[in-house]
């Protein structure tokens, strides 16, 4: 039992970063830009995260410095997509390039001697602490009670049934419409991206500010591709982007557990973790053409 | 030729200019002084005969990365998994280099090369069919295929390929025969360079002199003015495609064979990524990602040197790379735009928002 508990913990806790990743990466392309920079905005929300809790001792303002930094960087592919209509795929990965290479350049300049740099990690809440072995799965940083608890259910809420919901998903399904009918496209857009980066820097932020408590290299890992991927899992649908982070977690907590056992040390896990890439893929290829991408995806606005 | 303000090398030379004005920001807060430091970065490493092969040695990857990526995208197929397919090139150079000990150099090399080639094409060939066949955008399967390549790589150095003698995760040595040989005593410039210059050259000829490159451009300009034409665009793309994941294949090869002599888990620091940059930087012609390629060879080359000398975080390198990625790309959809506007009318053309092609006149 204390198995499964501790499991379910960890999928909750794992799961964290994908959840902020995923709603953002919706909000992106349901005002149709696809933003290949949230591998990278993920990555300086981390490091930004990080590097100001440490000078000023305060992880709360360094979440801050991480949204500010989301918001900078939805700002910039927006500039890039929206203002400039550069291509989308190219801009996103030179987002990703730019802002990996950034934070790094920081960490070397400001971390000169190398040495790991440690803050004290957000700590973990649980207000159904003593009701016994299940309550442990309820430990959980305060972001991660944010993320499923106040983020998804207001950004559902806020995209499916709000005025600026429908505008965003209006500009990303239609824009020439959108726009005759007054909704102005442009900053729409900009809004969505900057939402979205912000979510996104959150979710990096946690792996150093709450999770580990310190910053390393590759800290993200390509979870930000596991998002994109997340995002066409649900069909731009929020929950179902959820749900799809929560199975992703399941699967990679559960092989962190399992092989560390030696009964299954001989098994290939990375085959396992490669499986929810290839779910993805073989999800798109079993819906085949039925595969409803926002009408505008891809495509930059201009009026004619 | 009328000189314009919008002509690609004012274009790419102006995109170089506003990068460097940029990245001085970072330089300056390092301390140093960005005259000198983009000094130590582009100029330095030409000055001995050793940095100067070095930059060749940085050069070769990418080159074909940079091929790879063009020519997909000249064919306006979305090709951002040039990463994983050089990852499996260097996995089947690493199997087939361990198997081919008794053959001859002259026979190991090229069997190396076209088994690199095939498994670089293998690996792009599910998202072009579901392209192809469904009109499932490529650009997220390529993508997520990369990732799945780098588990494969290190599920391989991890359990049956782990070096038996060290236990590290390294696959065993190639063998002697599968080395690619070295051009210049005392250097680490190897065949690879030579393959790349090949593949440009050819790739080259192929786009601008044959009738299948007619198609392949004329399908990435505009698909329905091809298909019009008659031209068979499923078949050109996934020909494209293929074609693409092959040449990352064989950087793969060219690292395993060249470099490493065995697979090892950081084989590539986004060799695939920075083909993207040198594409786009070299506006998806052959000519200008071999230059391109020289250039962020040389880059790479100085920012390793300049931490050294100037204390500059070579880091930077990676930062200068994503913005001329930006700047470049930025100004060639301002171009596309004042095209536009001036009624030169590419409005249907996919790969036009990058390739110099689009330019009118």
């Amino acid at each position: 039992m204390t198995f499964l508990f501790d499991l379910l913990a960890a999928t909750l806790r794992n799961a964290t970063p994908l959840v902020y990743g995923t709603v953002g990466e919706t909000y992106a392309e349901r005002s149709g830009v696809l933003n290949l920079g949230i591998e990278g905005t993920m990555y300086a929300g981390a490091f930004a995260g990080f590097v100001t809790a440490w000078a000023t001792g305060s992880p709360l303002i360094g979440l801050l410095a991480a949204i500010v930094v989301g918001i900078l960087s939805g700002a910039l592919m927006a500039l890039m997509t929206v203002t400039f209509g550069a291509n989308q795929h190219v801009s996103g990965i030179g987002l990703t390039i730019g802002l990996i290479g950034l934070s790094e350049f920081a960490n070397r300049l400001v971390f000169a001697g190398g040495e790991l740099q440690r803050i004290e990690p957000m700590p973990a809440v649980n207000p159904l602490a003593g009701l016994g072995p299940v309550a442990s799965v309820f430990g959980q940083y305060g972001l991660t009670w944010i993320a499923f608890l106040v983020v998804v259910p207001v950004a559902w809420w806020v995209l499916q049934r709000s005025s600026f919901g429908l505008e965003i998903r209006a500009v990303g399904e239609n824009p020439e419409a959108a726009d005759a009918a007054g909704v102005n496209v442009v900053r729409t857009r900009y809004l969505a991206l900057m939402i979205g980066g912000a979510l996104m820097a959150i979710g990096g932020a946690f792996l150093t500010l709450a999770l580990l408590g310190s910053f390393t290299l590759d800290i993200i890992a390509g979870r930000g591709w596991v998002c994109v991927a997340l995002v066409i899992f649900g069909r731009w649908r929020i929950g179902r982007g959820v749900i799809g982070a929560l199975l992703f977690s399941l699967v990679f907590s559960l092989q962190f557990r399992l092989r560390i056992l030696p009964e299954f040390a001989a098994l290939p896990f990375e085959l396992l973790l490669a499986l929810p890439y290839l779910v993805v893929i073989a999800a798109l290829a079993l819906s085949g053409r039925n595969v409803a991408y926002p009408g505008a995806y891809l495509k930059p606005y201009r009026r004619s | 030729m009328r000189f314009s303000p919008w002509s690609t090398p004012v274009l790419v030379a102006a995109a170089v200019l506003i990068t460097f004005a940029i990245t001085a920001g970072p330089i300056i807060v390092a301390g140093a002084n960005p005259i000198e430091a983009y000094a130590a970065y582009l100029v330095v490493p030409l000055t001995s005969q050793f940095t100067l092969l070095e930059v060749l040695v940085s050069a070769t990857p990418i080159m074909l990365t940079g091929a790879a990526v063009a020519i997909a995208f000249r064919a306006g197929y979305w090709n951002i998994g040039a990463e994983g397919q050089l990852l499996l090139g260097a996995i089947a150079a690493a199997g087939i280099g361990t198997l081919v000990g008794g053959l001859p150099p002259v026979l190991a090399l090229p069997v190396m090369v076209a088994g690199g080639a095939l498994a670089g094409a293998a690996w792009a060939l599910v998202p072009a069919l579901l392209r192809i066949r469904f009109g499932i955008d490529e650009v997220v399967t390529t993508l997520l295929l990369n990732p799945v390549a780098l588990l494969l790589v290190n599920g391989l150095l991890h359990g049956p390929w782990r070096d038996p003698e060290t236990g590290f995760p390294e696959s065993p040595r190639i063998a002697i025969s599968a080395e690619f040989p070295t051009l210049i005593d005392r250097s680490r410039l190897h065949l690879g360079f030579v393959l790349a210059l090949a593949v440009v050259a050819i790739a080259w000829y192929v786009l601008a002199r044959t009738p299948a490159g007619l198609r392949l451009r004329a399908a990435g300009l505009s698909p329905h003015g091809a298909r019009f034409a008659g031209i068979n665009v499923s078949r050109t793309l996934l020909g494209a495609a293929l074609v693409s994941g092959a040449i990352a294949g064989i950087a793969g090869v060219s690292e395993v064979a060249g470099i490493q002599n065995r697979l090892t888990g950081g084989l590539s620091p986004g060799y695939g990524y920075t083909g993207i940059v040198v594409a786009t930087l070299g506006t998806l012609t052959m000519p200008g990602v071999a230059i391109a390629a020289v250039f962020l060879g040389d880059l790479t080359v100085g920012a390793s040197s300049a931490a050294r000398s100037l204390g500059i975080p070579s880091q930077l390198g990676a930062v200068v790379q994503g913005v001329l990625l930006l700047t470049t790309v930025a100004l060639l959809a301002l171009r596309r735009t004042r095209a536009r506007r001036t009624d030169a009318g590419d409005a249907g053309s996919v790969s036009g928002d990058i390739a110099a092609e689009a330019q009118p006149g």
